[in-house]
């Protein structure tokens, strides 16, 4: 009875032989990230030291520290962020919680989605032409980290509203149905269980943000400053934009430096993705339903 | 269309006002979805503290009854409704403020919605968004509601514990006890059984009887006998249409006006 068919046997092999294909696919994709690490750790690692994260560069940027782009690059995060979430998170509210589905917001849903897609260039002129100009903020922070908020706004709605949408609609309904109104609704309800996956999306937000170069370069990022900026309205150096200087514009430039440069900004990333991680899982965790 | 005196049972000989006072009146209520009608021409009332069956096949337009009522069609784009629905003397459909409206009326619907808060937070929350804040308050009324429920004795330990993790029985009982803390004066109850142990439906329906008193009840069930044993008066809707209306003990005797009734109460078809 049970005897292997012919049937079975093949259907047997089949299934290795597809699991071997995906297999290896899964090695192809895991193996370029592994070098590339490897590859920073490597060549950057010595490069790393208290002084190249705290002191500034010199020596026409072949000797010395990144302390100023760092500290750029936590500046412009950080003022992207404080432009970006909160306008973010609105939008997605208003389009899943109170908007009603209607050609207008099917259209303001794709046209973010096709914002998502704007190669930052793009954004970067747009940023030149509306920030830098129009608004009158001159080459600042304030004007590259707006560009960033712009460039990564559809990351914070798409977030979102995926994460407003996972809460199930009985719990609105049960609300609605006691009288709350929306606004009840969404604070006591929708929100509490859905912020978790709203914040994850916010930090992967950060790193995105964190390595982008061209928007930044022409509406406030520095080539070289060795100062440490002490408002919004100046200009900053960052680290993206930094490792593009030296491996590019600046000759005689010892060999580790790019790569120390490379593997802060990785692993500023990295520790931002794994703190992304950690909350999912301690949201999971914490699931009510 | 106001009750005869004959509709008063001797039992409810205390409230008098029994039969007397529509609570709900539906007038030629007809209900579409997307033009599609789901509900044609209905006319009844329902009395105060009476419990008021509603019976018939799936897709008949009983759940869709309930949401018009409490003007649910506003959270669902394709529908519309037509004709009248009066709730204590007002029309539903010109009503500016829903949501007092909705505090009135209380909802179960037919799987169990724990909110994803602690078993106290359910109860408290419409208190709370109603401006209740001291706690001894929320606390009493908690108490009471979950007594009320049946649920007191089995959640007491533990009111703060996520009300998801409570059985599905509990959690029935715990929605009851949520929709009872807006103080509705109309409770409606969509085939609230349908998730829930005998055992569990047995103590519901008993708590049921006991709130007869102190509200007016829209029993919806898919099961004939629940609606005997509990409803008053009983409405049979078939494929959106009402069919007939009268006292429930009539519609199983065989005093019915339509064979059709007579077939679905005997279980002839369904
Ligand atoms: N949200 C909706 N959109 C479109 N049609 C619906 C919706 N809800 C119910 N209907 C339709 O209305 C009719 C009555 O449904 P319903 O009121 O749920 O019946 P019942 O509760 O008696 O099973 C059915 O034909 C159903 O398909
Ligand atoms: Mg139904």
């Amino acid at each position: 009875m049970f005897q292997r068919t012919a049937v079975n046997e093949r259907n047997t092999r089949v299934q290795m032989l597809v699991r071997l294909l995906f297999g290896m696919m899964t090695a192809l994709l895991v193996l370029p990230v592994l070098i590339i690490l490897g590859l920073l750790i490597h060549r950057g690692g010595p490069a790393l030291s208290m002084e190249f994260l705290f002191d500034e560069p010199s020596n026409g940027m072949t000797a010395g520290g990144i302390m100023p782009a760092l500290v750029g690059t936590v500046w412009l995060v950080a003022v992207a962020l404080i432009a970006s979430v909160p306008i973010g998170v609105a939008a997605a509210l208003y389009l899943s919680e109170y908007a009603k589905d209607n050609w207008l917001t099917r259209a303001i849903n794709l046209a973010v989605i096709n914002l998502a897609g704007v190669p930052s260039i793009v954004h970067a002129l747009f940023g030149v032409g509306a920030f830098v100009l129009f608004f009158k903020f001159g080459t600042s922070i304030l004007a590259a980290s707006l560009t960033l908020a712009v460039m990564t706004l559809p990351v914070v709605i798409v977030a979102t509203r995926e994460s407003l949408q996972a809460v199930p609609q009985a719990f609105r309904e049960a609300c609605w149905n006691m009288g709350a109104t929306r606004w009840q609704t969404i604070r006591k309800v929708v929100l509490p269980n859905s912020i978790s996956g709203i914040l994850t999306g916010v930090i992967l937000e950060v790193s995105r943000t964190a390595g982008e170069t061209a928007p930044i370069m022409f509406t406030g990022a520095a080539f070289f400053l060795p100062f440490l900026p002490e408002s919004v309205y100046d200009q900053t150096m960052a680290l993206s934009l930094h490792l593009y200087v030296v491996t590019t514009q600046v000759p005689n430039v010892p060999e580790h430096l790019p790569y120390g440069v490379a593997l802060v900004l990785i692993l500023m990333v990295l520790a931002l993705n794994a703190v992304s991680i950690g909350f999912r899982t301690w949201l999971r965790g914490r699931k009510k339903w | 269309m106001v009750s005869s005196a004959t509709d008063v049972r001797p039992t409810r000989s205390e409230a008098p006002e029994y039969g007397v006072r529509p609570l709900v009146r539906v007038r030629d209520l007809t209900i579409r979805y997307d033009d599609e009608p789901a509900l044609a021409n209905v006319t009844f009332d329902i009395h105060e503290h009476e419990i008021f069956g509603i019976i018939g096949p799936a897709g008949s337009g009983k759940t869709s009854f309930l949401r018009a009522l409490n003007r649910m069609d506003e959270f669902t784009p394709a529908m519309e409704f037509d004709g009248r629905i009066e709730f204590d003397g007002h029309d539903v459909r010109h009503m500016r403020n829903l949501y007092a409206l909705r505090r009135r009326i209380g909802v179960v619907f037919p799987l169990p919605v724990g909110l994803p808060m602690t078993v106290y937070d359910n109860v408290a929350l419409s208190p709370r968004l109603s401006g209740v804040r001291k706690k001894a308050e929320l606390d009493e009324i908690v108490e009471r509601c979950l007594t009320r429920a049946a649920l007191w004795d089995e959640v007491k330990d533990r009111l703060h514990a996520l009300g998801s993790l409570l059985s599905g029985g509990q959690q029935q009982r715990l929605t009851i006890a949520r929709a009872l803390s807006q103080e509705p004066d109309l409770l409606l109850l969509d085939e609230f059984s349908i998730a829930v142990d005998p055992v569990t439906t047995m103590r519901i329906e008993d708590v049921l009887k006991e709130l007869r008193d102190e509200l007016t009840i829209v029993l919806v069930t898919n099961l004939v006998q629940q609606a005997r044993r509990l409803a008053d008066r009983t409405a049979f809707f078939l494929m959106g249409e009402c069919v007939e209306v009268a006292e429930t003990e009539a519609l199983f005797t065989g005093e019915v006006r339509e064979q059709r009734t007579r077939d679905y109460v005997e279980g002839r078809f369904g």
